[in-house]
């Protein structure tokens, strides 16, 4: 009978998520085109909008790098025309470099504060605004309870939080949905030219409500996520299909 | 009641309200000049240049023969009604009803007002000297009528105040023009060799009826007083303001807020029907003892929607103190501007852009709360230099005048001032080969560059800037700079400008 047993069990994981609040995707969700491996680490596949995610890094190359991965979900969440919230005390976004990441830099709104204790209450306000894109915050210090109020503003909105850690050692268990660090990796040189190639980065997934942690590479190329096996692939059939 | 009316001649209206902004020109003969019909024309000269023959009317290309001097400035278009609008708002302080008389004139109907200024010639002293102190040439003159007030205010050499039921006697003397005729019959009664009112005003109805028209029978009737004149009155704006007195003093939170919410759904019924909204209001609190405090909020767009209103004030209420007690309560709008009427979506729209209200309401709360210098977006600039590239934007509604460019690498991370680093550059206009960028050593694996930036020499001075794209050993990219040209020693010319994505 482990026909069955199979099916209880998936049926069970599906009531699971759905006791839990996931429910089952919508022909609207959105899409990540290239994303589609890190989607299947989700429960039901897809990539959790409408929550908060952490990201950690903690030297301002990783932010770099970070800001690009960020960059490139937040072009997918403004297409519609809406609007981004940047919220930091020492932001060195540039904006000029956004628009490689497909986003209209006019449409992103910083907001620069002087204290660390205003984050918070901004981020939070901003999380209840319905409609905007995703607001994206640097916030030093989270606990547990100040988390739990954000998730609570994003309930009822449904806009997409994007949390930056820079100070490691204050981490601590919060209830964002998933918990990333972006690492810079090596480019590759197209077809063996020299110079600087696309940004390629190492994606872990270090943490993940109801989903599979995992690592994968990524890279950003002409305005696209691009994985790396499936790239590979993709030029070893060309090569494959040049000799044959 | 006995009317009686005042009017202003403004003899160098716009000319004088130019050289009260720009004092360099009080010894300057100019004039002020407005294309008609393809040709320059002159539609007023100050005093010094009418002295020298220039008359309002002539070319100007004519005007600067007549004076070699002579300064030429383009009138901005409908000043001199603006300019009336607001001396008729200034002299409402004398008498409620006031209407502009164009092109250059006031009238004010003062009845009742002139025993309040110690008489008839007190009070016309009083305003005329007070706007002569104020830098215009004016001349006043009062009588039963507007339009003998108009009379004698431009012609009459004599006494400026008409006594009661004078009108006929001061009119007497003067030219045919102290009418208000149009020119044509103007030129008639010229060519007909009538130079003074007297000699025709004797004359029957009838003839003057059939050889100049009714007109002049209803200006001479309404100089007279034996006809009424409409006067087109000013209607000053009330200041949107409103007021809360109360009872008891007020010292407690609830208290307070239940005062603004009280205000605010006064002032914003007055403004949505109106169609106006605010975009500062102002709160005055009256202590019992004394003190006034104030608090103010600011809005990004005007609106009139009250319980938004209410929540950026509640932001505030923490501040006031409120001591023994607050005994009123004022409610004041002084920036106020008009308000689109929002169509009503049938389906809302899935995101929120950038005009939208949530959005603007957003934005008001923060900035109430943590200053509204602290909210930025950036459009983008002309310029290549870094720093320059992108501007702040002046409001929400500002669209990008020129397309971002995509052209050129730009790092996702700009450092707001460049960092110096340590470098081995072994060949000159080569990317280095390793740089030291705090206490860490990079080595540059691959690099793109050099992209040369030299500084706007009409905006500042300095070294040009080459750029290399560079990335390390661990794909970490940077983008680093030489400052000015290759030189044998590497210190103090490389920079860290910023970090890839």
């Amino acid at each position: 009978m482990p026909g069955t047993q199979r099916e209880i069990i998936n049926q069970l994981q599906k009531d699971i998520l759905h006791w839990q609040g996931f429910k089952a995707p919508l022909p609207g969700t959105t899409r990540f085109a290239g994303l589609e491996a890190i989607e299947a680490a989700f429960p039901n596949a897809v990539f959790p909008t409408g929550t908060i995610h952490e990201f950690l890094n903690e030297v301002p190359e990783n932010a770099a790098a970070c800001s690009g991965f960020i960059s490139g979900l937040l072009g997918t969440l403004m297409q519609n025309g809406s609007v981004c919230l940047w919220i930091s005390t020492s932001r060195t976004i540039f904006p000029a470099a956004l628009k490689g990441f497909g986003i209209e830099p006019e449409r992103v709104i910083f907001i620069d504060l002087k204290r660390e204790k205003d984050v918070l209450w901004v981020t939070e306000e901003a999380l209840k605004c319905e409609g905007l894109a995703a607001v994206v915050a640097e916030v030093r210090e989270l606990s547990f309870a100040q988390s739990r109020r954000l998730q609570l503003a994003v309930e009822n909105s449904k806009v997409t939080g994007f949390l930056l850690r820079k100070d490691l050692r204050k981490l601590t268990s919060t209830t964002c949905v998933a918990r990333w660090q972006i690492t810079h990796l090596p480019g590759e040189a197209i077809d063996g030219l020299p110079g600087v190639s696309f940004p390629r980065w190492q994606i872990e997934l270090l943490r993940v409500r109801n989903g599979n942690p995992g690592s994968w590479q990524l890279e950003w190329a002409d305005g696209n996520f691009v994985a790396i096996e499936a790239k590979k692939i993709n030029t070893e059939m060309l090569h494959e299909r040049k000799a044959g | 009641m006995q009317k009686r009316f005042v009017s202003l001649w403004f003899r160098y209206l716009t000319t004088d309200w130019l050289t009260l902004r720009r004092p360099e020109l009080k010894e300057v003969p100019f004039v002020l000049v407005t294309p008609v019909r393809g040709r320059v024309t002159i539609t007023a000269a100050n005093a010094l240049a009418e002295v020298q023959g220039i008359t309002v009317g002539m070319t100007a290309a004519d005007a600067k023969a007549i004076v070699l001097d002579l300064q030429v400035i383009d009138e901005p278009p409908g000043q001199a009604a603006k300019l009336l609008k607001a001396l008729g708002e200034w002299c409402i302080r004398y008498s409620p009803v006031i209407a502009v008389d164009l092109p250059a004139g006031l009238i004010m109907d003062i009845s009742g007002c002139a025993h309040l200024w110690g008489g008839e010639r007190g009070y016309l002293k009083e305003v005329v000297t007070r706007l002569r102190s104020k830098g215009y040439d004016v001349r006043g003159a009062m009588a039963d009528t507007p339009g003998t007030a108009w009379a004698v205010a431009r012609y009459a050499r004599v006494t400026p105040v008409v006594s009661l039921g004078k009108q006929a006697e001061a009119l007497l003397p003067l030219p045919p023009a102290a009418l208000r005729l149009e020119p044509l019959v103007l030129d008639r009664l010229h060519k007909l060799g009538f130079y003074a009112i007297k000699s025709f005003i004797g004359m029957k109805r009838s003839v003057l009826r059939r050889r100049f028209g009714e007109g002049m029978l209803l200006r001479l009737d309404q100089a007279l007083g034996n006809e009424d004149e409409p006067l087109q009155l000013l209607q000053p704006i009330e200041p949107y303001a409103e007021r809360l007195p109360c009872l008891e003093p007020i010292n407690t939170a609830t208290g307070i807020e239940i005062a603004i919410q009280t205000l605010l759904a006064k002032l914003c019924k007055r403004l949505a029907a109106e169609g106006k909204g605010l975009r500062i209001a102002v709160l005055k609190c009256y202590r019992v003892d004394g003190q006034l405090i104030k608090t103010d909020i600011g809005t990004n767009r005007a609106t009139h929607h009250a319980g938004h209103l209410l929540k950026l004030f509640e932001l505030k209420i923490a501040g006031i103190e409120p001591a023994l007690g607050i005994e009123l309560f004022v409610m004041e709008a002084p920036k106020v501007e008009d308000v689109l009427p929002e169509q009503e979506a049938l389906w809302a729209s899935e995101g929120c852009g950038l005009a939208d209200i949530s959005l603007a309401e957003l934005l008001d709360r923060l900035a109430n709360k943590v200053g509204a210098d602290s909210i930025h977006r950036y459009l983008p600039e002309e310029h290549h230099w870094p720093e320059r590239s992108v501007r702040l934007a002046r409001s929400l509604k500002e669209n990008p005048a020129t397309a971002w460019r995509t052209g050129r690498p730009r790092p996702s991370m700009l450092l707001s001032r460049p960092e110096q680093v340590e470098v081995t550059a072994i060949i000159p206009d080569y990317p280095p080969m390793l740089f030291i960028y705090k206490g860490k050593t990079h080595h540059i694996k691959k690099a793109d560059g050099p992209e040369r930036i030299a500084r706007e020499w009409w905006i500042e001075e300095g070294q040009h800037r080459d750029y290399y794209h560079v990335e390390d050993q661990d794909g970490k990219r940077y983008w680093l700079f030489r400052s000015g040209h290759y030189a044998g020693d590497q210190s103090k010319q490389w920079f860290i400008h910023g970090f890839f994505a």
